[in-house]
């Protein structure tokens, strides 16, 4: 979990060299309830840190996920539009958004590390 | 007053519980200046005997088209209403029942409205349907705006064979979303390229069929041209009982179909309330505008029905959703299904051939007439003739002998001298021989 | 299978179960016997379907049989009490039907020459004018067909006023507890949605609200009395800063049912207010419309309202369809036709009805009526904020925090006992609001019978019983239906057999 950062807005990025795979945290994903819809965006496509990236739909609610670094989409999961059901089952795992070359690592200083989430998390129950 | 229950012992037992002296002090947050202290200058309140007395008057004042004869469209057509229709769209369970957020207790009205979108979706050849819209024209513009979502392109082709309103009504739309409209002039002639008006930009390129002007179309071709270059094609039909003989559009190619399904089940009404109906591919469906039922099982496993997708709606997107769209048109919506129910395959198929004979023959009537000549190489129930003189002034005088003879152009085309002469007749299973006689007779007489 | 109440069919008595049109009857049967077509030449151009298209035929006692039994699935104001905030379920005249009905009312087709449809322009006329002296306001523009769509024409007339003086502005504020149509609304017509906060007397907060406009805001869309029930007491200020500013104030005239014959918005500020026909003046709610939306505006405004329009010249009656004719400056068309004609005569005949003195009487007996809940339920259900209240009262989940039942549990368990539930979940700026519009046609006796429910499904969720309130509804002819399979896998539409099989 190490190489694991959030954002307060419950996202998750995993950095793989280079390389940061997006999704949504557990306690997001809890709170959303059934996920039924994921709208990810193109491959190809540059993200700006903070701006809309995603956009996920429960039965009663769909909300923004706002990209947390900068960079470009180079991969989505595919799998979530047969199965967003996958995002409920494991956020943090099969669950993943999209993956995105980071266009600035020093971005990642920016958010939080896994102990800072997990007290962020704590004073919301 | 018969609709308010409460006696005025009520109301006092009632303002002892709440521990105010009146009424009145419950509007203690209102600014005294804008309290009025009188019921405003009106009338005040009458029995029925005096209202229905007073719509009868109303009513005197106008010519029944249910008893002259009449031929008028252009969007709007009178056809027989069974009596079941009305019967049964009249029940207080599905009258004064509200949009379906219950579902537990609104099984009736989701279940008709899932058969409803079942039924656009065959007639018009596509895959999926919503649970209707305000009207053809809005459908049209909401279409449009669809297109403009789907493809991330602002320009739109409009077709000059598009009916007025809906042209009027899209482009003002458009305007305030900031779609730029491509609107070739009115195609009274026949003949438009609009494929030729495509370009990089466009994201969709509307048609009618048949088209204002009555004339019927393949449009397979330009279909491809849409989607050679990246736009999609939306089809627009007003008088929904032609699907009842032409190709569907899903057939000939269509993307997003828009249109009035006033014709089956819904009166004329002074044009309003009728029917919006929107239906497309499968794969659009997250852009498509409006309510959808869809089915389910319950906590028990039995089928059921329940709105869903509304994601994309106001109430839950706010600003991000796909339209503010939140009333539709329920009941006439319930009204089209029945009578489609009533219909079925024959009978449907039967009501179009019914309603193509009789334009047939009301044409090649016409077409004896001198002077009078039929534009269209083809048509449904509705065509153009081109009169010696002003359309509006043979209307006119029509009307004064108690025939409602068409349409003139100019109605909906101010403004065009050469649309003048040109007057669109409809003929329906609802005009008798001797209607085609009257008019017959009465366009003569209005072009001595 | 030891359940007393199973049965062999899964019919329940009354509740009998009906399968969709499509899994009944033959292609061959038809409830419509028209006559043989005569033999004439097609003239279809070669564009004549080869197919069929696949409905179902049924005769006419299958398919009253089938509406009949589908009608019995659903609750309806006619039924009972349904006190769905914000939505105004009131009584709906069967008067008004039979007048929408009427030969030369109901059978008007639009293009008719405007000479022989008199008493149809005459008609709109007459409610046009009903409606501009209950709001206090110079103009109204009839045409659109429902709230929803009247404020996309309130918004659209404020964008072209403020065009024409050279004067676009990009943003439209909007407070957080408005209906989501207003935040689409604006949306729609091109501007940026600024939210406005409430404070904790569920009001507009005046401070935020002052701080957020400036010369670059084209209107703030304000509902009043608001979704949480209130009346805005600052509404004088906020018109005024709204216009100091020269922005114009939308009023969304959803809540006109607690004001009516009582207070003009006219005489609040506003310059521009849709009114829902189908909520204060009792037009059927319809399963979902249609509605009808007339817009009425200010001095400022109605010049720019859209076609068409009626006026009366030295012939009668006459309808301004073209904008080249009008000596106004329309900003377009926005409907086919005349706006929602049938909804005119029925909300006209509502409105005869009652009179000014009825109308009055409305908008007092609908805000007692919720002042008599609130002060009945008070020391039951949390309230939201402190009264008075207007036609409607907010609560929300407070009262049962702990007791493992949401609101939507409650609302469930409301229905087994009869009552549609209230609004749930909405207005979104308190936590499982529940706002219940017991409306001016109900009985003190039905209020008094909903009071001992709601206290005693109260006490009953305060007992534990957790269960009976998630097993909610039992009775009804569904139970809770799984909205989580229907999104994820959309089924809306039926399809044969065959074609599933096909398609898998």
């Amino acid at each position: 979990m190490a190489n694991v950062r959030f954002t307060s807005d419950h996202e998750w990025v995993r950095i793989e060299g280079d390389i940061g795979v997006v999704g949504i945290t557990e306690y997001a994903q809890e709170q959303l309830g059934d996920i039924v819809f994921v709208e990810l965006p193109e491959v190809g496509a540059q993200l700006e840190k903070g701006a809309e990236a995603a956009v996920i739909e429960s039965v009663k609610a769909a909300s923004e996920i706002n990209a947390p670094v900068s960079g470009e989409v180079v991969a989505v999961n595919e799998g979530l539009a047969d199965d967003p059901g996958k995002v409920n089952a494991d956020a943090m795992g099969e669950g993943w958004f999209f993956k995105v070359r980071l266009a600035d690592p020093q971005e990642l200083e920016d958010l939080m590390k896994p102990a800072a989430y997990k007290e962020l998390v704590a004073g919301l129950k | 007053m018969r609709y308010l229950p409460l006696t005025d012992d009520d109301r006092r037992r009632m303002l002892d519980t709440i521990g105010v002296h009146s009424v009145e002090e419950l509007f203690r947050d209102v600014p005294d200046a804008a309290m009025l202290a009188e019921p405003v200058a009106l009338p005040r309140h009458q029995g029925e005997i005096e209202v229905e007395r007073a719509f009868r008057d109303f009513a005197a004042a106008n010519l029944s088209p249910s008893s002259a004869p009449s031929f008028l469209g252009g969007g709007v057509y009178r056809h027989h209403l069974p009596a079941t229709v009305d019967h049964l769209i009249q029940r207080g369970e599905f009258l004064t029942a509200y949009t379906p957020y219950q579902p537990e207790v609104s099984q009736g009205t989701l279940q008709s409205l899932f058969e409803f979108q079942t039924q656009v979706a065959l007639l018009t050849g596509m895959e999926v349907a919503n649970a209707s819209m305000y009207d053809g024209a809005t459908a049209c513009a909401e279409a449009v705006k669809m297109a403009a979502r789907i493809k991330k392109r602002d320009r739109v082709v409009i077709s000059g064979g598009l009916h007025p309103h809906y042209r009027e009504v899209t482009a003002t739309y458009n305007r305030f979303v900031g779609l730029r409209d491509a609107a070739l002039p009115p195609d009274w002639r026949g003949g438009e390229d609009a494929a030729a008006a495509i370009d990089a930009k466009t994201a969709c390129v509307v048609v009618q069929n048949p088209d204002f002007f009555g004339r019927v179309h393949d449009y397979s071709g330009l279909a491809s041209a849409c989607h050679a270059a990246g736009a999609l094609l939306v089809v627009v039909v007003t008088e929904v009982i032609s699907l009842g003989l032409l190709k569907s559009p899903g057939e000939i190619g269509a993307d997003i179909v828009a249109g009035d399904g006033q014709s089956i089940g819904n009166a004329l009404s002074f044009g309003g309330p009728t029917v919006g109906i929107l239906a497309t591919r499968e794969k659009f469906i997250r852009q498509l505008p409006g309510r959808l039922a869809g089915q389910t099982v319950d906590v028990d496993g039995r089928r059921g029905f329940v709105l869903t997708l509304s994601t994309r709606e106001q109430h839950i997107r706010r600003d991000k959703a796909t339209s503010n769209i939140c009333t539709n048109s329920g009941l006439c919506a319930l009204a089209f299904s029945i009578h489609l129910t009533l219909l079925g395959e024959a009978g449907f198929t039967r009501l179009a051939e019914l309603n193509h004979a009789k334009a047939v023959e009301l044409a090649d009537r016409l077409e004896t007439i001198e002077g009078v000549e039929v534009l269209n190489d083809s048509f449904f129930n509705e065509f153009t003739v081109r009169l010696p003189r002003s359309a509006a002034d043979a209307v006119e005088a029509m009307a004064k002998q108690g025939v409602l003879g068409g349409v003139p152009v100019s109605r909906l085309y101010p403004g065009e001298s050469e649309l003048e002469p040109l007057l669109l007749v409809a003929a329906t299973e609802t005009n008798t021989d001797q209607d085609i006689d009257a008019l017959a007779m009465a366009l003569r007489g209005a072009l001595q | 299978m030891s359940d007393p109440r199973a049965t062999t069919t899964g019919n329940r008595g009354l509740q009998i179960e009906e399968p969709l049109i499509f899994e009944q009857g033959s292609p061959d049967k038809t409830a419509v016997d028209l006559p043989e077509p005569p033999s004439t030449k097609d003239r279809l151009g070669g564009v004549r379907r080869s197919g069929p298209i696949g409905l179902p035929g049924l005769s006419e006692p299958e398919v009253v049989r089938h509406y009949l039994r589908l009608s019995q699935k659903n609750f309806s104001i006619d039924h009972g009490f349904y006190p769905l905030g914000s939505c105004t379920m009131k009584h709906n005249p069967r008067l008004n039907e039979k007048l929408a009905r009427l030969p030369g009312i109901g059978d008007l087709h639009p293009l008719q020459p405007t000479a022989t449809v008199q008493g149809a322009l005459a008609l709109i006329d007459a409610c046009a004018h009903w409606l501009k002296a209950l709001t206090g306001m110079p103009a109204v523009a009839m045409s659109p067909a429902a709230g929803a769509h009247g404020e996309s024409v309130g918004l659209m007339t404020i964008r072209a006023a403020l065009e024409d003086r050279g004067d676009a502005r990009k943003r439209v504020l909007v407070p957080d507890s408005a209906h989501g149509t207003n935040p689409a609304t604006a949306h729609a017509c091109g501007y940026a949605v600024e939210g406005i906060p409430a404070d904790d007397r569920g009001r507009v907060d005046l401070a935020a609200f002052r701080e957020k406009l400036d010369a670059d805001v084209a209107a703030i869309m304000l509902t009043n009395p608001n979704t949480c029930g209130l009346f805005e007491n600052d509404i004088l200020d906020i018109a005024a800063a709204v216009h100091d500013a020269g922005a114009f104030f939308y009023c969304d005239g959803a809540n006109l049912n607690a004001i009516v014959g009582r207070v003009r918005p006219g005489d609040l500020g506003v310059d521009c207010m849709h009114i829902n026909l189908h909520k204060t003046f009792s037009t059927p709610h319809g399963g979902g419309g249609p509605g009808s939306g007339p817009v009425v505006l200010s001095e400022a405004l109605a010049p720019y309202a859209p076609v068409p329009y009626v006026v009366q010249g030295p012939d009668g009656f006459e309808l301004i369809e073209d904008p080249a004719r009008s000596d106004a400056k329309p900003f377009g068309r926005i409907k086919g036709f005349h706006g929602q004609f049938g909804m005119f005569v029925r909300a006209l005949g509502y409105m005869m009805s009652m009179g000014s003195d009825g109308l009055r009487q409305v908008s007092g007996d609908a805000v007692l009526n919720a002042n008599y809940l609130l002060a009945c339920l008070r020391d039951t259900v949390t309230l939201a904020f402190e009264g008075p209240c207007m036609h409607e009262v907010l609560f929300d989940e407070g009262f049962l925090k702990e007791t493992g039942v949401t609101t939507l549990d409650f609302a469930k368990a409301l229905i087994d006992e009869g009552f549609h539930p209230m609004t749930v979940y909405f207005p979104l700026v308190v936590h499982g609001a529940m706002l219940v519009e017991p409306t001016e046609t109900e009985t003190k006796a039905t209020l008094d019978t909903f009071v001992e429910t709601m206290k005693a499904l109260t006490a009953r969720a305060r007992a534990g019983d957790v269960e009976y309130f998630q097993e909610a509804p039992r009775l009804t002819p569904r139970r809770r239906l799984d909205e989580t399979m229907a999104a994820r896998n959309p089924i809306l539409r039926w399809r044969p057999p065959a074609v599933d099989k096909a398609a898998e």
